[in-house]
């Protein structure tokens, strides 16, 4: 039996391809090696967090340093959404487990591959000589000094520095290739938890002794992450190494830049697709006997239509957040044309919409991505949408039922006495227990019930006619409009989405409420323009605030092993 | 046969009271080792533990047997396992106590089950499950420290995880779970010839630059943090581990045969659908074990809130559960029930394809202890007490089988502690609070 215990690189290598021939450096940001100086490394210095990449992050990140064209292919282990929070905040929890960590292996290695491929390795090899310089050892230092301040998101100190380009060189030995061992090399950094993590570093504070504050290179992962949803640009990093952006007035500026470039799109995208749970999507199931309509390709096509009406009435028209309640205005595409029974000449691509008035579709409410999300498989569920409108726009949690709720007066949807949701749901809300919740969701709920279960207009269920009477809160209205006016008047949704961006962008759920509350002051003395909301969160002092927590040294150690 | 005899007179006095001074590193000793050799090669066949998992409970009347003890008897709903009624154990009447937390429908009872803690907020699991446990005792001499499988979809719907944040996600595609399996990296056990794969030694050397790192970055990381890295590097050294079995020759193992590939199909939770999913799924991992690439499984059927639905009905299973009338006539939900029917055809098939499996002597299944069980006993009412569950498999002579155990209202952490310790876990006990106990189950260790 052959048993190999410590395999050595140069078997590992021995049957490496053969390397490229042309050599040129073309960096694509400004030269990392000035920025060695800072060193991070102090007395003080201390980690306070570490937020796992989502699978957005870590995609839009390789293409970035890398190239659109460098494929991604790759199942990524979930982040656990704790109840009531956003996925970034349970990314701050996320560990990697092995199955997590064996797939990022094989990303790493199938990104590394292409880098150094031969069609790619010309990009982003540098040597010491400049463009056609000798390709040699020389130049496995400055090619992994370069990338790796790009994928750790700070420049790698000089023993790190030094580790990859040993790595690289041993591995280059063994190969006989220098191209092997730079693709080794990177390899080791895609699956270093510096790049799978972002970790949030703090230095104490000279303005308040004893206290900590995020460094640059964090604060530029932060302002990255929240506002592109990807690693941060050279122009950031170089910020952050001259130390400006611990300068609130820099800070500012940087940011301001940020939310006024068109980029900003992918970070409110990827806000509200945490904010709305978009995740659920993935595993949005109908019967397809009830609703012949939905197919895989209205399925993909729903959560597009809404960022699209997100994003163009936030960003292009530079819209009030509370008109995302009432504006008529969307998107459509050819599948959804059937569903919405709108036509859509053009058989490509989205095309602007506005929807009718009298229609009743009125903002993200009245469009089939909700309506359809908060349904049953195959009928619509006025509880379901009243929970999800408390809890996801107004930040109000929802009692589950209790475990020993008796749903025996629940409704039976074959009783021809009882056609419509509102008759069913009176019936069971007979039983006063359960009055107390349904109270809470379905007068919310029922106002869109002239939407079926994909979301599909309708007058009448079951032959029988709609009341789409309705109310929150003690203000009465009528259908999805009604709803849409009451929530854009009601100062909880601005509330939420402030509190919902100040979580997303410091990864944990807020619970200081005057702090949330100032910020929903200048949000609204803004006019609720979001890039006023963004801009404040990302340079509110407090949020790059630190308490030093006692580091693991002297804390217990809980694991087992 | 002397130190079966001696093991199984020194269990029977602990688990009676009469020697629980007795030291645990003691009783993981005599379970060593306790193996069928195989005629080949000498070495122990491997014993292998795994749980099946089912949302929605039972119609408790209709399923759980009236005698406790060996022979009992299969109500309507347990009628299916018939042929295999010898080999499965049923468990009853054992109860999640949750101390004054919610019970949060649909999760809080698999989360006791698997970690004997009450959920406080659902946030993942409450702590280490114990397949994980089991497989740092068994799992970590294959390729895959063990394999997690949701048929309905969904790679969240897992009930195995180290706890906090961390949750093994579940394969979800029978096609993407062959490749992992039976793809690239690969080795045949009864290939003649054996050559170690240098782009493997070549990643290795990869993961071991990373472990190096990890000293520096502990020293400067508070509690929460080093949690999360010791996990990290955990799956590195684990991911290391399977990289060394893949350059080490394998033992040839009679029963693994390669299977054809798999293709790609859709994923969701129509019944019959997921009724596929999973026997394709079941047929890989089966084979997965016979040819020892992995010695620990976790096979979610469906999810605790089942969102299985079927054609033609406009709502799901756990709905249904809720909303439909009881028949007065029957005395159960017959819509809801339909899918409890196909859950435990699902489940026969799943035993049946281990048992088919012949390993000398044994079955695979005979070899192998499954743990079945789902997160509620009734499901219109959200009960957590008298959760049905079962074992299957006598883990290579170490578990008695054919048996209905009465738990007589203790903790349902008391299953926890004694799979683990059929399994050679050194641990005396289990779960935290009123789940605390060091009670095994005596009724099931041979």
């Amino acid at each position: 039996m052959i048993k190999l215990r410590h395999p050595t690189l140069a078997l590992g290598l021995a049957c490496a391809a053969a390397l490229g021939t042309v050599w040129a450096a073309k960096p694509l940001d400004a030269a990392p090696a000035a920025q060695r100086a800072i060193a991070p490394a102090g007395p003080d210095w201390r980690i306070v967090g570490m937020r796992r990449l989502t699978e957005a992050q870590y995609r839009n990140t390789i293409a970035d340093i890398f190239g659109t064209d460098i494929r991604v292919a790759g199942r990524f282990e979930p982040i656990v959404r704790p109840a009531h929070e956003l996925i970034a905040s349970g990314a701050r929890a996320a560990s990697i487990s092995p199955a997590g960590l064996e797939q990022f292996d094989a990303m790493a290695r199938q990104i590394a591959a292409q880098v150094f491929d031969p069609a790619h390795r010309d990009q982003f090899v540098v040597c010491p000589g400049g463009s056609g310089a000798t390709p040699d050892r020389a130049c496995l230092r400055p090619t992994l000094d370069r990338l790796g301040r790009l994928l750790f998101r700070r420049p790698l100190s000089p023993d790190e520095g030094a580790f990859y380009a040993d790595l690289a060189d041993r591995a280059a030995t063994a190969g006989g290739s220098v191209d092997r061992g730079l693709e080794l090399a990177l390899a080791a950094m895609l699956v270093s938890p510096h790049f799978l993590y972002v970790i949030e570093r703090a230095e104490p504070d000279p303005a308040a002794p004893g206290r900590f504050r995020l460094d640059n290179p964090s604060r530029a992962a932060r302002l990255s992450f929240t506002l592109w949803n990807t690693t941060p640009h050279a122009a950031l990093l170089d910020a952050a190494a001259a130390g400006e952006l611990t300068d609130p007035a820099r800070l500012r500026a940087m940011a301001g830049q940020m939310v006024a470039s068109p980029r900003f799109a992918s970070g409110i995208r990827a806000f509200f697709a945490d904010m709305l749970l978009f995740e659920r999507f993935d595993e949005l199931a109908k019967d397809p006997l009830v609703f012949p309509y939905f197919n895989p390709a209205v399925a993909q096509a729903l959560p597009e239509q809404m960022l699209l009406t997100i994003t163009d009435h936030l960003l292009t028209r530079d819209g009030d957040y509370r008109e995302l309640f009432t504006t008529r205005q969307t998107w459509m595409n050819r599948p959804l044309a059937a569903l919405y029974q709108v036509p859509v000449s053009r058989s490509q691509g989205w095309v602007r919409y506005e929807f009718p008035e009298g229609s009743d579709r009125a903002g993200l409410l009245g469009q089939a991505g909700f309506l359809a999300m908060y349904s049953h498989s195959g009928r619509s569920s006025p509880t379901l949408r009243g929970r999800a409108v408390r809890e996801l726009l107004m930040c109000q949690p929802v009692p589950n039922p209790p475990g020993n709720v008796n749903f025996t007066a629940v409704q039976d949807i074959a009783n021809r006495a009882m056609p419509t949701a509102r008759i069913r749901l009176d019936a069971h809300n007979t039983d006063p227990v359960c009055a107390g919740c349904h109270a809470i969701t379905d007068p919310i709920g029922l106002t869109l019930e002239r939407f079926d279960g994909i979301g599909a207009r309708r007058t009448r269920e079951n032959d029988a006619p709609i009341d789409v009477s309705g109310s929150i809160d003690g203000k009465l209205f009528e259908g999805a409009a009604g709803l849409g006016q009451a929530l854009a008047e009601s100062r909880d949704t601005a509330t939420c989405v402030a509190s919902r961006a100040l979580e997303y962008a410091t990864g944990k759920p807020v619970d200081d409420s005057a702090r949330v509350d100032a910020l929903t002051d200048r949000f609204a003395a803004r006019n609720h323009r979001i890039r006023q909301l963004f801009l404040d969160v990302v340079t509110m002092p407090e949020a790059y605030a630190v308490d030093a927590a006692p580091l693991s040294g002297t804390a217990t150690r809980s694991r087992r092993r | 046969m002397a130190i079966d005899l001696t093991r199984r007179s020194a269990l029977r006095g602990l688990l009676h009271g009469a020697a629980v001074t007795v030291g645990v590193p003691l009783l993981d000793a005599f379970l060593d080792g306790n193996g069928e050799a195989m005629a080949a090669t000498g070495s122990p066949v491997p014993v292998r533990f795994g749980t099946w998992f089912w949302g929605l409970g039972v119609n408790p009347t209709r399923w759980f047997p009236d005698k406790p003890g060996p022979g009992y008897d299969l109500k309507p709903e347990l009628e299916p396992i018939r042929p295999f009624a010898h080999k499965i154990n049923i468990l009853g009447n054992f109860n999640v106590m949750l101390d004054g937390a919610p019970n949060l429908p649909h999760t809080s009872g698999g989360a006791a089950i698997r970690t004997g803690r009450a959920l406080t907020a659902e946030r993942g699991l409450p702590g280490e499950s114990f397949d994980v446990t089991i497989g740092d005792r068994i799992g970590t001499r294959t390729r895959f420290r063990s394999l997690e499988m949701s048929a309905a979809g969904d790679a969240r719907n897992s009930l195995s995880g180290r706890g906090g944040g961390n949750l093994n996600p579940s394969e979800t595609s029978a096609s993407a779970l062959y490749q992992r399996l039976f793809g690239i990296g690969f080795k045949d056990p009864n290939s003649a010839d054996f050559v170690p794969d240098p782009v493997v030694m070549a990643r290795r050397s990869v993961l071991s630059a990373v472990g190096e790192q990890r000293r520096a970055l502990e020293r400067a990381v508070g509690a929460a943090d080093r949690e999360k890295l010791d996990q990290y590097f955990t799956s590195v050294r684990q991911l290391e581990n399977q990289l060394e079995v893949e350059l080490t020759r394998p033992e040839p193992l009679q029963a693994c045969r390669v299977l054809p590939p798999v293709k790609e199909r859709p994923v969701n939770a129509e019944i019959e659908n997921v009724v596929v999913n999973h026997a394709l799924m079941t047929d890989l991992l089966v084979m997965a074990l016979a040819c020892d690439q992995t010695r620990v499984f976790n096979m979610m059927f469906n999810n605790g809130a089942s969102s299985l639905t079927r054609i033609g009905s406009t709502i799901t299973h756990h709905q249904l559960t809720h909303e439909e009338a009881l028949d007065n006539r029957l005395g159960y939900q017959p819509e809801a029930s339909y899918f409890l029917s196909r859950i435990f055809e699902a489940w026969v098939y799943f035993v049946s394809a281990l048992d088919r499996i012949q390993e000398g002597p044994r079955t695979l299944l005979d070899n192998t202890l499954v743990f079945a069980h789902s997160e509620t006993e009734f499901a219109k009412f959200h009960t957590i007490d008298n959760i049905p569950m079962m074992t299957a498999g006598s883990a290579g002579g170490r578990v008695r089988t054919g048996l209905y155990v009465d738990g007589m209202g203790t903790p349902v952490s008391r299953v926890g502690l004694t799979l683990q310790q059929a399994m050679g876990v050194s641990v005396d006990s289990w779960g935290t609070q009123s789940m605390a106990t060091s009670k095994s189950i005596g009724e099931i260790l041979a």
